[in-house]
């Protein structure tokens, strides 16, 4: 599929005299409140108020956030519906519709006003933390997990690399190593601890060796991101584990860092700057995709499989790396890529950004299916018999889906995963 | 009598718990080795005779110990103690025990062990070994002075080794009990819905083995024969098999209690998170790889629905 | 309505846990507040919220990091926090209750929640012997707690579901098994703030006692674990005998 996807062009003029005023540069402003009887805006002004919603009011109700809100394919959500509802009387901080959104920013993308539910939701969150409103129990736990051992999954901080055990190559850790490294590979907490997520880390610590990449890692001196988490409400959290993340990396020299994870990729690149860490900073495709040529002679084995690839949010429209992943998948002997038809700017999420990761029993109960469920479906029904992923939260969340929705034959398995395969064969 | 090991034993609906004739058996074997004569202490009101095999049974008889009541039982046990200082008292580390063992240590100045598992003698000394730290160490600890107060976990030793004849002797309270603080209200079983499984002792899990909702009443009819709460991994609440206050696993319920039987779970991470810690875990698949394997104490790969028929023949 | 819910500072269960000589190797592990002290916590706030008090935080500092535990407190409601310092991990049972009980003592408590047990509680529970100081009556297992004028209802859980009501005269000394509302939770920037700004105040204690819970210790050793399950094999009919001998020896069944 050749087809080009372009991102929405802003309908507004840059340049306008109205009356006599300039508001050129301002042509996001709305003109005049829309009246609605019955109904006084406090609601909005109580979100719009917030530091970093004021986006919020932008809304004027055009709707194209909805028609690609995924989480409204499986249910009744969307910026233009939460607006609505604040209009009419609803309190998002309140209310269950505060938890739901993933922070895809598949609505930003395509919306003419630019209301930004990124900065929305955290913000709408942190309140709502803050106020002692209702939290669901998972994401707490998550929360409380992070805060006391350093990953979400609540796993002992002096395991963090005992995953390298598994790895069959030698994995430095920086502090041993004590020299500078070209690469600083952050492993990330998922690839650490969870046994599905840590098959990609062992794949991708034989793949750099295999490249004969100067890596190291941070080992037990890591702490997750927290940038999920931030997104989810815990602003003190990131800014907790931000102050340590960034004290350890500039501890040590290193060119550049490698992330597993897109989500970390928009922490340390994106969000990290505004603290004044401002160094090198990419996901293992971008990074791989600069070695294809050395990487296509050791894939010696064939992977017969058609293969559709699932791209991550936050490594697609977050960061905009769509074409490094295909080329690492395409660069394998015996795949055959197919292409959903929601790709690229258009992916549909997995459901696992914005808290959704431990959000599970919650969404659940306000959607008619799981997103990462219609995801499995939707890949299913390509013909392929792999679903490759890119983003260490989502090789359990599709695995779990393709067995809940009857699509067994569908695999799914990280690029790393598979790339290791065509180098070392079946394993 | 001194030279005497006390048993304080325990009851519920007139019947004697299962750790109460645990004790008796062990203090039995100990008083054998030790020279003393085991009591079995009976707080209660109207109780039938019993059948304890220790030398004698003290039946403490009055209508305000009907119901357990831990400043009642508490008072009574002291005095009992201080009139007729036995060498040991044996509590059952249960929701009775847990009120009295460590209050009547500080009461008498003597020394109390917790979470015991073993009771041993070693050059004429007791010995106690504790399951502590969750389980994660065995400590073996000796009490000084010559009164020592142990509270026992149930299923350590046998139960037949505890029954038998008794001689059995009937007792007012040999201390007042007006003026208690604490006083029992009523019981409360809880509704199906209601109930909070992370308190439960015992839980049948199912998984999605299962296959169908009709196929439920199987296991639920085993946990009520074990005394069970049934609960179940994520898929089947998402069926709406089983209501959502039943999920264990990172998006349900955690749950450590001390039977953990997980019937047709994979024993997916997300899964495990939830019940991991549970003290003991047997796990039934007709999947060999399945990794709930890895986790459990003790499996079978056999037919669900086979060993559940089985196993309410057997109960 | 003045609440104290002393909270335990223990060795954490999620990590190994070495051991040297005939104890813990206390210097290789990490400390955590006991768990059930949250539900503790939870359930003073909850009572506090609905008829009015204030509920003061109390605990043993055995290795120097308590404060984090107390900040969490006072970030979830609690109105005070108070610490006394023992800089010895070994410490037992018994000496804690004692100096709490002694800290206590002058503080004109209604109502004093502790755990119902922590796993590092060989010499038996703080709670018991707590009341046991105080002279305070005590019930522990306990799943709500109600306050109305100088009466407290509690729920008590025993085995397999059934559970009972009693009406405490207060003071009373209560071991809360679970609140009756899950712990709330408390944001880390709150923790945070509660840490810069708030002092906790720091309480003496009288002289330790050596071995205060008369206990020798002769010899501590992990529990040997196997790492994968121990199969059953046969016919349905066999194995299901073999697990059902195997629960009845454990007074499973």
């Amino acid at each position: 599929m050749a087809v080009k996807f372009e991102k929405t062009k802003s309908i507004e003029i840059e340049h306008a005299v109205i009356d006599g005023v300039d508001i050129s540069g301002r042509w996001s402003r709305m003109f005049e409140q829309r009246v609605i009887f019955e109904y006084t805006p406090e609601l909005i002004e109580k979100i719009t108020d917030l530091p970093n919603a004021e986006s919020f009011a932008y809304c004027y109700q055009c709707a194209k956030c909805v028609g690609v809100c995924p989480v409204d394919i499986v249910g009744d959500y969307g910026p233009r519906k939460l607006y609505k509802h604040a209009q009419t009387g609803a309190d998002l901080t309140t209310s269950p519709d505060l938890w739901l959104c993933t922070t895809c920013s598949n609505c930003l993308r395509v919306c003419p006003k630019e209301v930004n539910m990124v900065k929305i939701m955290p913000s709408a969150r942190e309140q709502a933390i803050l106020n002692g409103n209702f939290v669901p129990k998972e994401l707490q736990y998550a929360f409380e997990n992070t805060a006391r051992t350093g990953n979400p999954l609540g796993q002992p901080q002096r395991k963090r690399d005992a995953w390298i055990q598994s790895a069959g190559v030698s994995v430095p850790i920086i502090k041993d190593l004590a020299r500078p490294v070209d690469v600083l590979w952050y492993v990330g907490s998922y690839p650490s601890y969870h046994p599905r997520s840590m098959e990609a880390a062992t794949a991708a610590a034989r793949i750099f060796t295999a490249l004969g990449i100067d890596f190291a890692v941070l080992g037990k001196e890591e702490k997750d991101d927290a940038d999920t988490q931030r997104l989810a409400g815990e602003k003190g959290l990131f800014e907790m584990m931000s102050e340590h993340n960034i004290q350890t990396f500039n501890k040590y020299e290193w060119k550049e860092m490698v992330v597993t994870g897109p989500h970390e990729l928009n922490a340390f690149k994106n969000i990290y700057s505004k603290c004044g860490f401002d160094r090198p900073v990419l996901h293992y495709t971008t990074f791989l995709a600069r070695y294809l040529d050395q990487l296509k002679p050791l894939l010696k084995h064939e992977v017969n499989i058609k293969v559709t690839y699932h791209d991550p949010c936050y490594l697609g429209r977050h960061n905009g790396e769509y074409e490094a992943p295909r080329k690492l998948l395409k660069a394998i002997p015996g795949v055959e890529l197919v292409e959903m038809g929601r790709n690229r700017e258009n992916g549909y999420c997995c459901g696992g950004g914005g808290g959704g990761m431990w959000l599970d029993s919650f969404s659940a109960a306000h959607v008619k299916m799981r997103l990462s469920e219609k995801r499995a479906m939707e890949a299913a029904s390509t013909g392929a018999n792999v679903m490759a992923v890119a983003c260490p939260f989502e090789v359990s969340r599709f695995e779990d889906a393709v067995k809940a929705t009857g699509n067994e034959h569908l695999g799914v398995l990280d690029i790393l995963e598979l790339l290791d395969r065509s180098m070392r064969g079946e394993q | 009598m001194a030279g005497n090991i006390f048993v304080i034993t325990e009851h519920l609906d007139g019947k004697f718990s299962d750790v109460s004739f645990e004790m008796v058996g062990k203090a039995k074997e100990l008083a054998s080795i030790m020279g003393m004569q085991v009591v079995a202490v009976v707080l209660g009101s109207g109780l039938a005779a019993n059948g304890f095999a220790s030398d004698e049974t003290l039946f403490v008889d009055d209508v305000r110990l009907g119901q357990f009541n831990p400043e009642a039982y508490g008072r009574v046990v002291e005095a009992l103690v201080k009139e007729k200082s036995p060498r040991l008292v044996m509590f059952g580390w249960t929701a009775a025990g847990m009120d009295l063992a460590a209050w009547l240590s500080v009461r008498l100045g003597k020394p109390c062990v917790a979470y015991v598992k073993g009771l041993s003698v070693e050059s004429g000394a007791l010995v106690a070994s504790s399951q502590i730290y969750g389980g994660k160490l065995i400590a073996d600890v000796a009490p000084e002075g010559d009164l020592a107060i142990v509270a026992l976990l149930a299923g350590s030793f046998p139960v037949e080794a505890g029954q038998g004849s008794t001689l059995a002797i009937r007792i007012a309270a040999p201390v007042s009990l007006e003026g208690l603080k604490i006083q029992f209200v009523e019981s409360v079983r809880p509704s199906a819905d209601d109930i909070d499984v992370t308190v439960q002792e015992k839980l049948v899990s199912v998984g999605r083995g299962i296959g169908g909702k009709e196929n439920l009443e199987l296991a639920e009819d085993l946990a009520k024969a074990l005394g069970a709460v049934l609960t179940a991994s994520r898929p089947v609440i998402d069926a709406r098999w089983l209501p959502t206050s039943r999920q264990v696993g990172k998006s349900g319920r955690k749950v450590m209690p001390k039977l953990y039987l997980a019937l047709g779970i994979s024993g997916a991470p997300e899964h495990l998170e939830g019940m991991k810690n549970s003290e003991l875990i047997i796990a039934i698949n007709t999947d060999k790889k399945a990794p709930i394997f890895n986790y459990a104490h003790y499996g079978a790969i056999v037919d669900l629905f086979d060993l559940v028929e089985a196993m309410l023949e057997l109960i | 309505m003045n609440i104290i819910v002393a909270i335990k500072h223990i060795p954490s269960t999620a990590d190994d846990l070495p051991v040297k000589g005939n104890n813990l190797d206390f210097d290789s592990v990490d400390f955590v507040m006991n768990e059930f002290d949250e539900q503790s916590i939870e359930q003073a706030v909850l009572i506090k919220e609905a008829v009015g008090g204030t509920v003061t935080v109390v605990g043993i500092d055995l290795i120097g990091e308590l404060d984090g535990a107390l900040y969490l407190a006072l970030a979830k409601g609690a109105d005070k926090a108070l610490k006394i310092s023992a800089d010895d991990p070994s410490v037992d049972s018994h000496q804690q209750a004692k100096w709490l009980a002694e800290a206590i003592q002058g503080l004109s408590s209604d109502l004093i929640f502790t755990s119902v047990q922590a796993s590092n509680d060989l010499d038996g529970q703080i709670g018991p012997m707590l009341a046991a100081y105080l002279d305070m009556p005590y019930i522990g297992g306990v799943s709500s707690v109600e306050v109305s004028g100088n009466t407290a209802t509690v729920n008590k859980e025993f085995a397999g579901g059934v559970g009972a009501k009693y009406a405490l005269s207060l003071p009373s000394v209560i071991g809360v098994q679970a609140s009756s509302k899950p712990p709330r939770y408390a944001p880390v920037s709150k923790v945070r703030q509660i840490a810069q700004t708030v002092k906790i105040e720091e309480l003496a204690h009288s002289a330790q006692v050596e071995n205060s819970a008369g206990l020798i210790f002769k010899k501590m050793a992990p529990l040997i674990m196997t790492g994968r399950a121990e199969m059953f094999t046969g016919s349905p009919r066999e194995v299901a005998t073999k697990i059902v001998d195997l629960l009845k020896s454990k007074g499973l069944a």
